[in-house]
């Protein structure tokens, strides 16, 4: 479980966050919903170590996560961040090993390759193995990116708990790939209870038919948090997106 | 396309490397027979006096400057490895960042004015000023062209203040070189243009030492390096502690591209095409990049120096023209290409 207290994050006077108290619950999918500038992507930022938080704590597990060093973090969680730009020319099973980096030293062993070739075959990528990364499309970049992440916490290690944060994953795909990889995502937790997966989607009716929790950003507060059903109701849309839905728009 | 498998592409750069330094060893203002070269390493196994002059000229001039080369194109293809995975860009190499230049500086300020610090450690002075000198010019480049609105390091900027410091410490060289007794201090080509023509067996010695353990260290990083190629904030998500390997980088890549400047002066470009062109063939795995680079540079410094020679024997050419002549050419192309395809 990641739980966050009293967490607020301050830059140059404006307040991106402010005191947000959540529990992420081991193995659901939880996604983070909100309007531009509601703290979606600093949230993520925060928990992921990339931002330090102003204030508040953030735990995985009851450990707080400035007590875990960087290398120990990467054996159990794996972050997806948006605009991700490489300018050398990497063939796609390369860049996928890379999430099997911090689990090996010197050569990859047998079970990293083993995992990538898996990982690989999980998003539909064997024919683009051997491409060179930089001449994909940017869908086909978006779903490398995911067999890394995914390479990276494929199996569980010390039988730490695993974390998946996504900030934005579904950007560069269409609509097929859209629910394709969501629906992927949903399978590999089925058969992996321990792995906990973070989201920030923009899409409402994305969030509502595969989150578990969602937490509704509004403001740099959380407005809302609960099961998606509970959250996802006409007025928490209307305050917080300023837009009308019907009952049944989200309904699962 | 299926990808050339990287053991494959590796012996072949080394044949092609031994050939070359073979025929390098032959060639030259005095041609010296296999035979002579054979008889010259049977004496030397067998401690026996050497009697003739060809044999000599081999053993004291010929073999030192051929395996020069092949250290010093090592050391500048690795520092243009590590310095472009570093900075994350494939247009920077150990010369634009100001560590060559500086470098020069620190062995021309030693030649010139060593005798009055009298600061003496042996055949080692020269090298640890040679270190000092590119430390102090890269760390002005980094430090200049960090701007103070964002954290990030442009590569126009970084580009711009490798110029700007550049030619600060080319015209330090300049102005040595016009006050220097030295007469190898006094010869500004000598600096500007680097030759292997000086090299000997002491020099050899430190070259082949430094570059040897700066390459181990490297090989280990090559893991890390890849990973800097997502960025910075990517890397550190896969368990990689930045602030050292940047540090680690920056000091092997300064140590190497110093020593080497120290004894045969700036030799520009080979840091920079080396790493293009295998990343071209092989693409841009540090893994391979770091030990193939230092094959074909090695290469590379070994054919160009052949070529200074040969081209108008018995006439020597420094070797920086060489390198420049080949390397502006398949600079600008690399420029003009937005791409990389394999």
């Amino acid at each position: 479980m990641i739980s966050l207290e009293n967490l607020t994050y301050h830059i140059k006077g404006k307040h991106l966050l402010e005191s947000v108290s959540l529990a992420f619950e081991k193995g659901k999918m939880h996604i983070i919903l909100g309007p531009n500038g509601a703290g979606k992507s600093t949230l993520i930022r925060l928990i992921s170590g990339e931002l330090k938080p102003s204030a508040g704590t953030i735990r995985y597990n009851d450990m707080p996560l400035h007590g875990i060093s960087v290398k120990e973090q990467a054996l159990f969680r794996a972050v997806l961040s948006q605009n991700l730009e490489v300018s050398f020319p990497l063939r796609v099973h390369e860049v996928v090993l890379m999430g099997r980096y911090p689990h090996f030293v010197g050569s990859p062993r047998a079970i990293d390759h083993e995992i990538c070739e898996k990982s690989i075959h999980l998003f539909d990528l064997d024919e683009l193995k051997n491409r060179n990364y930089l001449t994909l499309s940017g869908g086909e970049k978006q779903r490398v990116q995911f067999a890394r992440v995914f390479a990276q916490i494929w199996e569980p290690i010390d039988g730490k708990p695993r974390v998946l944060l996504l900030d934005e994953p579904l950007t560069f795909l269409d609509l097929y790939y859209q629910y394709h990889l969501m629906k992927t995502i949903k399978t590999f937790m089925a058969s992996n209870p321990d792995l906990t997966v973070i989201g920030v989607v923009h899409d409402i009716i994305i969030a509502a038919k595969f989150a578990d929790q969602v937490v509704l950003m509004h403001q740099s507060k959380t407005f809302a948090q609960g099961p998606t059903h509970a959250v996802l109701n006409p007025e928490n849309i209307h305050t917080v997106f300023k837009i009308m839905v019907e009952d049944q728009f989200i309904v699962k | 396309m299926k990808p050339i498998n990287n053991r494959i592409t590796g012996l072949a750069l080394l044949a092609l490397l031994l050939c070359t330094a073979l025929l390098s060893a032959k060639l030259g203002a005095v041609p010296i027979s296999l035979q002579e070269i054979k008889n010259a390493f049977m004496h030397l196994i067998n401690g026996n006096e050497i009697i003739e002059l060809n044999e000599r000229i081999f053993l004291q001039i010929r073999l030192p400057r051929v395996l020069m080369g092949i250290f010093v194109g090592a050391a500048l293809a690795v520092g243009g490895v590590l310095t472009q995975a570093l900075f994350r860009n494939p247009i920077v190499e150990p010369g634009l960042i100001g560590t060559s230049s500086g470098a020069a500086f620190g062995a021309a300020l030693y030649f010139v004015l060593g005798a009055t610090f009298g600061s003496n450690w042996g055949e080692w002075t020269l090298p640890i000023a040679a270190c000092i000198g590119g430390t102090v010019a890269t760390v002005m480049v980094l430090f200049l062209a960090q701007s103070k609105n964002d954290h990030r390091r442009g590569v126009a900027s970084l580009l711009l203040s490798g110029i700007a410091i550049n030619a600060l410490f080319l015209s330090g060289v300049g102005f040595l070189s016009y006050i220097a007794r030295d007469p190898q201090a006094r010869s500004i080509t000598f600096w500007n243009l680097g030759t292997l023509s000086g090299s000997y067996w002491e020099a050899l010695y430190i070259v082949l030492s430094v570059t040897s353990i700066c390459i181990w260290f490297s090989l280990r990083l090559a893991k890390q390096l890849n990973a800097l190629m997502l960025g910075e904030q990517e890397a550190q998500l896969l368990g990689i502690n930045i602030p050292q390997l940047k540090l680690m980088v920056l000091c092997l890549n300064v140590i190497m591209v110093a020593v080497s400047t120290a004894f045969v002066g700036v030799i520009g470009f080979v840091g920079l095409i080396v790493p293009h062109f295998l990343r071209m063939i092989q693409g841009a795995d540090n893994r391979f990049l770091l030990w193939g680079g230092a094959l074909l540079g090695a290469w590379v410094l070994t054919a160009s120096d052949l070529l200074a020679r040969l081209l108008l024997a018995p006439a020597e050419l420094p070797i920086g023209i060489v390198t420049s002549l080949i390397g502006v050419p398949v600079f600008i192309i690399l420029l003009k290409r937005t791409n990389y395809l394999f």
